[in-house]
């Protein structure tokens, strides 16, 4: 149901003259998140300027029944920034102001829209930064990863993003304002914010959140690692762990992504060779010192065709600029891709990445493989081109058959992108119908009309109260994960 | 609906698809970090366009908006991985707009300023008919008038031409001094010739110490850079083959020391093929001297480089114009934040738009201000225009050059 003119008139007003789009140009370009495979415009996108003006607008859309949908940067990749019944999307890209740096209690408290690498600028001259390194923190926004419970290269060592918030501001779908957490860690009662932390924007909207901050390592080095073939790596990366070390950053690449990155970027990743691991270590010199040795040895052992370190900070900040423009990178071999976010016990990398290549084999397609080995998060591409529909078939199956096998091996079906509508469905496959149950009972006590985030996140429910009856274990025709 | 894009050159549907939608260009962009707004976006502009392409958006007035807002500066394609031609995608659905569009609100504006800037010799009349008006006091009671205040476009231009010297002609050749290098021709630009006629001298000095001859055909044109910018390509490939035609084949590159003339040369072979060998010898000054043993002497000052969008996005030369300064003895190189960031001009979009022009200058002038600069050098008149109005206006005490020029100081200090 469009929204009516009142209602148009009144967001208006609660934004101003600049705050409000509505034209047909704007509804467009608002329609789907990277993942561009899910489009769904909303009615109106609002932009507000201050939790006010966010309080008001989901306010008005409680009184008038008016779905509300997040965005932040609009990088997601599981069709989260996108709106499937139409309603207000409000955009935080005007609320990205620093409002807090407490660097002696090591914290600060910034506004959603605020770029997650903007943050570490704020702060590296003085010898800080914000852990959570999601590929794209040079444009997605904190709210964003704060709403998906982001990932990144780095997490490895440092945990994701619900480890480095301490608190969050957070306009309930109820329109309350309520602050969850807060500058001290310990506090007594519930622990809120962990639970908003991934809620994709179905408990409300965030306004403001409070993050720790970390001191920069003594030292870091990068050891770049060349190996014949994926398997090799694979078993390079189980070595390394076994042996204790942990690394900041354990990260693999295959032929096809290296290719890539090297076009795209001008990082000067080893040709010619089947898969590269970036490995990254910081702390104390003296013990970075020892492990990058250590690791050097393993990759060696395990029939290494090359390792090397970054001579420099410039050379190792293009090594990672070249990684994290990965996704990006892949545009120029092909048009679009169905992008896994997967994750399978570490044990099992060498097994399943055998399997990965037979898959690609079974089903002619081209997969690109960048991922967090360290702790077993795949993100396969499977390259194909939308303008041949047989093709985007052999792409689908593909996928399934791979999820499959991952969760066959003990896994989960998503690592660190969040569910949005695209994983929404798969949900039953990890959960027993009591634990979604309960879920959806927890989304109601901050939303009870259900208006925020319609569709994401959680499968559709059939009808209030009822249980889910999800079909089990058979995945949905055409899963997309 | 069928495609909205039949015409000649428009955009190819397949280079409209190397976006991936990633997202990475946005933070990069002017028009971005000014309105916040995903249609305001290289992602969002590239999306409208495939969408008109594929037949899911019309031509409107909206969609002719959005791209009008575009400054051209083409950070975004510095920060794409995925390879996307920003540029000439643009320019693409710009001469798509000219052709099947809606009527421009201001075409009228548009027409009057294509009209005087890329004719040289328009342009010198309008120059010397400016400064008999700014003698004769006029200038103050238009100013006060409401004529300006009607005409943003014209207020703008106004505010950007501060004082502005007679054009004194160079020779048509400038021998080389010492050890000849080979023969180059040098571009004198519409704007530069008559604004800054001291860059084009400080070039072809420069180059000659450098061991160059140095061409400069008398009957040279413009380089059609503004045109096609505006997407009016017929004219763009005349003004090519024109600036072919006049500059021997035998030379070993042809320079410019304006980043937007020099951007648009390095295209002519995608345009217009025959003028290709035009394009693959074009370089920018700094390009041509960064090898170039130079007698300088020292010049103490702390200098602020800013990296015109056309020469650090359009031709990729970042390294070579810093490089060059550093080598000054005593010259201070003091890092400018945001120095890749456009500062409004591009082109005649600061007359066009001067409200979005105004709010980059205004943060362009805030970074100097931060620098502790007390020069700033640019390689582009369009932005050494810009940027000496911008802090004309807000009373801020630096000076703005071309990098030739404070290496032509550097060089007479030496001896
Ligand atoms: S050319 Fe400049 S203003 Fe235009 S979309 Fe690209 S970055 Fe933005
Ligand atoms: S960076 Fe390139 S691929 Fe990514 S959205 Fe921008 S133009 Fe598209």
């Amino acid at each position: 149901m469009p929204l009516t003119r009142a209602v148009v008139e009144e967001l208006a007003r609660i934004l101003g003259p600049d705050g409000l789009i509505h034209s047909a140009e704007g509804r467009l370009v608002y329609e789907c998140d990277m993942h561009a495979f899910y489009k769904g415009a909303p009615d109106v996108v609002a932009l507000p300027s201050d939790a006010a003006q966010v309080q008001a607008i989901v306010r008005l859309c409680r009184r008038e029944g008016v779905p509300v949908v997040p965005r932040g940067s609009g990088t997601g990749l599981i069709g989260g920034a996108m709106a499937p019944a139409g309603g207000v999307m409000v955009g935080t890209n005007r609320m990205d102001r620093i409002l807090e740096l407490d660097l002696v209690n090591r914290c600060a408290t910034v506004e959603p829209g605020l770029i997650n690498l903007w943050l570490t600028r704020a702060v590296q001259d003085r010898g800080w930064f914000f852990a959570p390194d999601p590929s794209s923190q040079m444009v997605s926004s904190i709210g964003g990863n704060v709403g998906t419970n982001a990932g990144g290269p780095h997490c490895l060592k440092y945990g994701i993003t619900v480890n480095h918030v301490l608190g969050l501001e957070l306009v309930t779908g109820a329109g309350e304002l309520v602050r969850l957490g807060g500058k001290v860690a310990e506090r007594p009662g519930y622990d809120l914010t962990g639970v908003a932390v991934g809620s994709e924007g179905t408990f409300g909207l965030v306004t403001a959140v409070t993050v720790r901050l970390l001191h920069v390592a003594e030292a870091v080095k990068t050891v770049l690692a060349s190996f014949p073939d994926i398997e090799a790596a694979s078993e390079a990366v189980s070595a390394i762990i076994a042996a204790g070390i942990i690394p900041a950053a354990l990260e693999m690449l295959d032929d096809i992504m290296i290719r890539a990155i090297n076009e795209g970027s001008g990082a000067d990743y080893p040709k010619g060779a089947g898969a590269v691991l970036l490995i990254e270590l910081d702390g104390p010199a003296a013990e970075v010192e020892a492990q990058a040795a250590r690791c050097a040895a393993i990759c060696w052992e395990r029939g290494a065709l090359e390792v090397r370190v970054a001579r420099d900070e410039a050379e190792r900040a293009l090594l990672w600029k070249g990684r994290k423009e990965a996704a990006g990178a892949v545009g120029r071999l092909a048009p679009t891709y169905l992008l896994q976010d997967a994750v399978v016990p570490r044990s099992k990398l060498p097994a399943i990445m055998r399997e990965l290549v037979a898959i690609g084999a079974r089903h002619r397609v081209q997969i690109a493989n960048v991922f967090h080995a360290g702790d077993g998060n795949l993100h396969p591409l499977i390259l194909y081109d939308d303008r041949n529909p047989e093709e985007l078939e052999r792409a689908k199956a593909a996928n399934e058959e791979l999820l499959r096998a991952c969760i066959a091996m003990g896994g989960t079906v998503s690592g660190e992108h969040g569910i949005g509508l695209d994983k929404a469905k798969n949900l039953p496959l990890e959960y027993a119908d009591a634990d979604l149950n309960f879920m959806y009972r927890l989304r109601g006590v901050f939303d009870p009309q259900r208006l925020m985030n319609p569709q994401k996140l959680l499968p559709s429910h059939p009808a209030c109260g009822e249980g889910f009856r999800p079909a089990r274990p058979r995945l949905p025709d055409g899963a997309w994960i | 609906m069928p495609g909205a894009f039949t015409g000649p050159d428009a955009p190819d549907l397949d280079a409209l698809r190397t976006c991936v939608h990633c997202g990475i260009c946005v933070p990069q962009c002017p028009t971005y970090r000014v309105l916040g707004q995903e249609m305001d976006t290289p992602r969002g502009r590239v999306y409208l366009m495939r969408a008109a392409a594929e037949g899911r958006a019309a031509l409107t007035e909206g969609f002719a908006r959005h791209l009008d807002l575009c400054l051209g500066c083409r950070a975004c394609e510095t920060a794409c991985p995925s390879g996307v031609r920003f540029g000439e995608l643009l320019e693409g659905t710009r001469a798509e707009l000219r052709r099947a569009g809606p009527s421009r609100r201001h075409r009228l504006l548009e027409a009057l300023v294509l009209a005087v800037f890329p004719e040289p010799a328009r342009l010198g009349a309008a120059l010397g008919l400016l400064r008999a008006y700014r003698r004769s006091g006029l200038q103050r009671a238009v100013r006060a008038s409401r004529v300006l205040r009607l005409l943003p476009g014209l207020a703008a231009m106004d505010a950007l031409l501060g004082d502005v010297p007679p054009a004194a002609p160079l020779p048509e050749l400038i021998p080389a001094r010492g050890r000849g290098r080979g023969r180059v021709g040098l571009l004198t630009g519409c704007v530069q010739r008559h604004l800054y006629p001291g860059v084009n001298r400080d070039t072809a000095r420069l180059l000659a110490l450098a061991g160059w001859d140095v061409v400069v055909p008398r009957a040279q044109g413009c380089c059609g850079a503004l045109e096609l910018h505006a997407g009016r390509t017929a004219a763009f490939r005349d003004r090519a083959r024109r600036l072919a035609a006049v500059f021997p084949e035998d030379l070993d590159f042809v320079v410019t020391n304006a980043a937007g003339c020099g951007a648009a040369m390095k295209e002519y072979g995608e345009w217009a093929p025959e003028t290709a060998w035009l394009a693959a010898r074009t370089r920018d000054v700094t390009q041509v001297l960064a090898e170039a043993e130079l007698p300088l002497g020292p010049l103490p000052a702390a200098v602020a480089y800013h990296d015109a969008c056309h020469l650090a996005h359009g031709q990729r030369v970042r390294q070579e114009p810093r490089a060059l300064l550093a080598r000054i003895p005593g010259l201070r190189l003091v890092e400018l934040a945001d120095s890749d960031l456009c500062c409004g001009s591009a082109g005649v979009y600061n007359i066009m738009e001067p409200e979005v022009a105004g709010r980059l200058l205004e943060w362009k002038v805030r970074r100097i201000v931060e620098s502790g600069a007390r020069i700033v050098a640019a390689g582009n008149p369009g932005c050494l225009l810009q940027i000496a109005r911008g802090c004309r206006e807000r009373g801020v005490d630096v000076e703005i050059v071309h990098p030739v020029e404070l290496l032509a100081r550097a060089v007479d200090r030496a001896r």
